[in-house]
């Protein structure tokens, strides 16, 4: 009994923090966005954000997408086979990666990537008292160095999950035409068919707000972080792991909303 | 209405810790005050307390019988660009090359090109001494000292007129600290500025300061000009300037 309720008092503490961390994400996000909507704003900062975060994170996400998208094809192959089915590799490899694995892989692999570079960017200057001297200086770190985070980030997922999907598509494509004995003009005609434009637009929204999600978790742990060096570990960690877990989240709830219907 | 800056019953605490208990000092235009107090005892706080990085439970902060507790916006804007800091680690940013560091409170952080903007920046870096090459490195390859004399040089381009100093000399070697003194001291007086400095370095501070405050317990026990040092009659003063392990001040020692 007493396990059961001391079980109790952990989750439900659990609950109650979790609660709290999206509130303060929601009042951080608030905030953000209502700097960055009026000037100054860094032009330099914005690109060189969206470089590092799009054009930086092309490899991963471009190896991702491809050896998933193969392993893809051929588990529906086998699979599809045990009921006759397996010529449908084509239709649900692209469904499956448009709609799902490309845009929450790329976010996760991107989250990985960016979300912690971001936190132990912002820890770090928060340590060395880098952010308060800037304020000092007359600049505010919210349009000098979150926003540009958050904007790029959120622009850049899209055109990342696009290049993902792409990709993903063709690891199938190879493996169906290398081993399994697609025909390639068949197969590619068939991914054409079955590929709808609110698969795409529902996976470049998802994108989009992944890559939101991505920085904001980023900068929030970063911005807040306290406690010296250990203190920049933690703010690393709990970025990645905030990321994750509302990516995931957010792409069940976009998922219901849109094809739950 | 005095002209300066004038701190009156500032306190602040963090949880349960008591860090400032009703801080009054004033701080007249063009003199130097010097807070001298022991590791711990908030002088960090106060810094930045005036600077509005941390907000006081309770007081006024008043620069020329403005108050500064609790602007916001363009009033604290216009407040600070009156300020300079320079940090205790420097806090240079080491995302930008030295040149962008000094001349960043002219720019606001701007990506403006310019060699205006890169000769100013040489001149200042030769005010505190240091040769125009340096213009072109990046924080992590100079010295602590080198990067203390860049962070002086940030501090001043803007040419302000009240700046604020904390522990300017701590990790440096005797000489260098001395260096560091002197340039404080130069550039103090070639811009007529203001300055407030927090130290625990007795030589810094009879070098630097005009008038020199105690803080102790939250509060300034004892204040006066750096010529009465030595006779201050206050036991802590005494205690502290001599470094004496015994006296009113107990330090939290572990057994």
């Amino acid at each position: 009994m007493n396990f059961l309720a001391a079980l109790l008092i952990a989750l439900g503490a659990f609950v109650l923090q979790a609660f709290g961390v999206v509130g303060q994400l929601a009042v951080f996000a608030g905030t953000a966005l209502g700097r960055a909507v009026r000037p100054p704003w860094y032009p330099a900062r914005l690109g060189e954000q969206m470089a590092l975060i799009g054009w930086f994170s092309l490899p991963v996400v471009g190896l991702t997408a491809l050896f998933t998208g193969a392993a893809l094809a051929q588990q529906i192959y086998v699979g599809g086979s045990r009921f006759n089915a397996s010529s449908t590799v084509p239709a649900v490899t692209v469904i499956a990666i448009v709609r799902e694995l490309g845009p929450v892989l790329a976010g996760l692999m991107v989250a990985g990537r960016v979300s912690s570079a971001m936190a132990a960017e912002l820890a770090t200057m928060r340590v060395t008292e880098q952010l308060d001297a800037m304020v000092t200086l007359r600049t505010d770190p919210w349009r000098y160095l979150i926003a540009p985070r958050m904007v790029a980030s959120t622009l850049m997922l899209p055109f990342l999950v696009l290049v993902a999907n792409i990709i993903g598509v063709m690891g199938g494509y190879v493996i169906a035409t290398t081993r399994l004995g697609f025909n390639g003009a068949g197969y590619l005609e068939t991914t054409r068919r079955f590929l709808e434009t609110d698969d795409i637009v529902s996976s470049l929204v998802k994108a989009a707000v992944f890559g939101f999600i991505i920085a904001l978790a980023g900068c929030f742990h970063g911005y807040h972080s306290s406690g010296g060096a250990a203190g920049v570990g933690r703010a690393t960690t709990h970025a990645v792991v905030t990321a994750f877990i509302l990516i995931l989240l957010t792409n069940l709830i976009i998922t219901v909303l849109v094809f739950g219907a | 209405m005095s002209a300066g800056l004038t701190l009156a019953g500032v306190s602040k605490s963090f949880g349960a810790k008591q860090v400032l208990d009703g801080v009054d000092l004033e701080v007249a235009r063009g003199e130097s005050v010097v807070v001298i107090g022991g590791s711990g005892t908030g002088k960090s706080v106060l810094l930045k307390c005036i600077l509005g990085l941390i907000r006081p439970d309770a007081g006024s902060i008043r620069l020329d019988g403005q108050e500064l507790v609790g602007l916001g916006g363009h009033a604290l804007d216009s407040a600070r660009g009156q300020f300079g800091m320079l940090f205790q680690g420097g806090a240079l940013f080491d995302s930008l090359p030295v040149w962008r560091n000094v001349t960043f409170a002219l720019t606001s952080g701007k990506a403006i090109r310019g060699r205006e903007l890169h000769r100013l920046a040489i001149e200042t870096l030769a005010r505190v001494g240091l040769p125009a090459d340096v213009a072109d490195l990046w924080p992590a390859e100079l010295s602590g000292g080198m990067q203390k004399r860049v962070a002086l040089a940030r501090a001043i381009a803007s040419a302000p007129d009240i700046i604020f100093f904390d522990e300017p000399t701590t990790g440096l070697d005797p000489i260098m600290a001395d260096v560091i003194n002197d340039l404080i001291r130069a550039q103090v007086k070639a811009m007529g500025a203001t300055a407030v400095t927090i130290t625990h370095d007795m030589a810094s501070a009879r070098k630097i300061a005009d008038k020199v405050a105690m803080l102790h317990g939250g509060k300034i026990v004892w204040q006066g000009p750096v010529s009465a040092l030595d006779k201050s009659g206050n036991a802590y003063v005494d205690q502290f300037v001599h470094g004496r392990a015994e006296g009113p001040i107990q330090m939290a020692v572990r057994q």
